[in-house]
């Protein structure tokens, strides 16, 4: 089976008067139904890694393949539009348009895609926000909500095209156990049930627990790629799809 | 709505006190261009239009356009020898065969043609003086070539044909020596000759340059004055079509030899005018205009400046860098476009003023108000610069906004 995407022996260097090596020799790949958590101390390369998978960094060495397909090639607007059909990004910090309700924050990436009517990307919002326990909140903007209401729109509008993999950066940062609970089993089941590749970012062992597999990165390296110690989810025991 | 136009109509809406600003200044410059450009061009039309209501079309002139070439140089062109002091042979001036002349403009062009005999002369009434310029006319040839029937207030061109001595006076002329119809004006002209003549009209153009100086008598009585018998100065002529004045009065120079001008060349200092006042004009509102671009400049560097973080978000969700470049440069358009509209209004609104406008001046011409050129091209023209420079202005900050790194805003923040 193809990767979802692939990272093949990819090195990220900032050049300057003293360049900084984020990551190095990184060779990974995430399949399409992998839940996969990336670990590691603080400073580790982590975001760094997260960028360059999900297209939005360049490798200075190396190459990233989505699908199969080699991305080097590609234009800036190549890029940006694998990441607008098959690219959700949650931040490590909350980024929502300021002017722009939670609805309409997960509305705009639909609109720019257009593949859907702007009834139907309504309705998707609406669902996929319901989803994050937000239905009562859709209609305001960003300052008038907490730092974990507005991780959960981030979260709904990462989901918003569809996307078939999903970056997060500790989307669980600013959220209490619960709501953790409630995001990472969103995760679990965009990639059992809907064969999504979910990339996240954690501190928290309990939550990185629930993945399928964890990639622990230390100095820019990876020290355990994870593949060693796989584990299914437990289907069953989980509520209604989301929003798709 | 289109996404592009509302992501950026949101940020002007979050914006209002600098919307309105850079707003309200590309509406100035666009009000003001349009109040100007109305006032200047119906002015300026007005002009033009009077002189060619006083002027006949084309004039034949008793000159050359270069001074005849002396028969020694003829001689012994590139000679050796050089003459110094050489004056022209004086002659007595005037069209000659000015009747074959007419006779063949008339077949040749179809024109309508007058002769006149024109020349200075020095009007006496009591204590006062004027020197006048003295025009012999033929009635019933010049009222079809000048329309001057309509300028004559008082009086009537006819009366010329049967009183003895008229002379018809322009109103600025006849007020300054105190005439009143049928008074009695003595008359002398630089050769001596004196003739006392009656006062039998009165005409008015509106142009302060033909009513204080202009008198007409007959042709006969201004060839008796000058000493000319038999002698006329100028053909006068009148075309269908008054643009196409120019070509032809070139044409019909080349074949006759005599200068021939056109009303427009005629008049060309009047013009030249016009032009520097246009340019003066022009070049204020252009201005104003640049004054609401720095505006316009201003407030998209700034909403890209504090919209980083959203450009970034953009960028990461998958727009390309001509969404982001596209959302900028329709704030400029809508900034302008909405300028433009309410600089229609208030251009609407100033040329109603100064419609309104009632005053007593005495210039160039006598105007009471000011003459308005009424024109929708005036709108379209003020609205389409305001709008290619709004345009222009947001072109710069749009660039940078697109070239944002959406990884460094990102690492940034965390
Ligand atoms: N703009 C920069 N200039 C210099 N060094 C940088 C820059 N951005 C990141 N780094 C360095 O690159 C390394 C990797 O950073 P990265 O943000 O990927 O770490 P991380 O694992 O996500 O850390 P955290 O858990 O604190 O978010 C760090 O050592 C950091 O200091
Ligand atoms: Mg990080």
């Amino acid at each position: 089976m193809t990767p979802a995407v692939e990272a093949k022996n990819v090195t990220r260097v900032l050049p300057g008067t003293v360049p900084v090596t984020l990551v190095r020799e990184i060779d990974v790949a995430i399949m399409p139904g992998e839940f996969v958590a990336i670990t590691g101390p603080s400073g580790s390369g982590k975001s760094s890694l997260l960028y360059l998978l999900g297209l939005l960094d360049r490798p200075s060495g190396g190459a990233i393949s989505v699908h199969g397909e080699d991305t080097s090639g590609l234009s800036g607007d190549g890029l940006a539009a694998l990441r607008l059909k098959h690219v959700g990004f949650v931040f490590q910090f909350h980024f929502l348009l300021p002017e722009f309700s939670a609805l309409d924050n997960v509305v705009v990436p639909m609109r720019r895609l257009g593949r859907w009517t702007d009834k139907e990307a309504r309705e998707r919002a609406e669902r996929l926000l319901t989803e994050v326990g937000l239905a009562d909140q859709m209609r305001k903007r960003p300052d008038q909500m907490s730092g974990g209401q507005r991780q959960r729109v981030a979260i709904a509008r990462s989901m918003a095209n569809d996307p078939d993999i999903i970056l997060a950066d500790e989307p669980t940062g600013s959220l209490d156990q619960k709501n953790g609970h409630i995001v990472f089993e969103i995760f679990a089941r965009l990639a059992n049930d809907y064969r999504k590749s979910v990339i996240t970012v954690t501190h928290d062992p309990h939550l990185a627990e629930q993945t399928h597999r964890q990639i622990h990165l230390v100095d820019g390296r990876i020290v355990d790629d994870g593949n060693g110690a796989k584990r299914t989810f437990d289907e069953t025991a989980l509520p209604a799809p989301p929003g798709v | 709505m289109n996404l592009k136009l509302d992501i950026a109509l949101t940020h002007l809406k979050f914006r209002k006190r600098q919307t309105l600003v850079s707003v309200l200044g590309v509406a100035m410059g666009v009000g003001f261009f349009i109040a100007i450009a109305s006032l200047m061009q119906g002015f300026q039309e007005d002009i033009v239009r009077r002189v060619i209501d006083n002027s006949p079309h084309i004039t034949m002139k008793d000159e050359f356009r270069d001074a005849p070439r002396q028969p020694v140089e003829i001689a012994f062109a590139g000679g050796a020898i050089a003459l110094r002091g050489v004056k022209p042979k004086t002659e007595i001036r005037g069209i000659r065969r000015a009747g074959q002349i007419m006779q063949a403009l008339t077949i040749w062009q179809g024109l309508t043609v007058s002769q006149v005999l024109s020349g200075q002369g020095f009007l006496r009434y009591g204590s006062k003086e004027r020197s006048a310029t003295i025009t012999g006319i033929e009635p019933d040839r010049e009222r079809l070539v000048t329309r001057i029937d309509k300028d004559i207030v008082q009086g009537s061109l006819d009366a010329l044909k049967t009183a003895g001595n008229g002379i018809i006076l322009g109103r600025g002329l006849a007020r300054r020596l105190a005439l009143e119809m049928n008074d009695t004006v003595t008359v002398t002209s630089p050769t001596g000759v004196i003739l006392r003549m009656k006062v039998v009209g009165i005409s008015h153009t509106g142009v302060l340059a033909f009513d204080e100086v202009n008198a007409y008598v007959l042709l006969k009585k201004n060839q008796i004055l000058q000493g000319k018998t038999n002698i006329v100065n100028q053909i006068r002529m009148r075309a269908d079509d008054v643009n196409a004045a120019r070509p032809l009065a070139a044409k019909i120079e080349a074949r006759f030899g005599y200068r021939t001008e056109s009303w427009d060349e005629a008049n060309e200092g009047v013009f030249g005018v016009f032009f520097i006042q246009n340019m003066i004009m022009y070049s204020v509102t252009s201005a104003i205009l640049i004054v609401a671009c720095f505006g316009i400049f201003n407030i998209i560097s700034t909403v890209i400046f504090e919209k980083t973080r959203d450009i970034a978000i953009m960028k990461s969700m998958g727009f390309a860098e001509g969404d982001i470049r596209g959302i900028f440069l329709l704030e400029g358009l809508a900034l302008g476009a909405l300028g433009a509209l309410i600089g229609c209004a208030l251009g609407l609104g100033l040329t109603y003023i100064l419609s309104i406008i009632r005053f007593k001046a005495v210039g160039l011409v006598e105007i009471q108000q000011f003459i308005l050129k009424w024109s929708v091209w005036h709108y379209v023209i003020a609205s389409a610069i305001a709008m290619v420079s709004a345009v222009a202005a947001a072109y710069i900050p749009s660039r940078r906004a697109a070239k944002v790194n959406p990884v460094e805003i990102v690492r940034g923040a965390a």
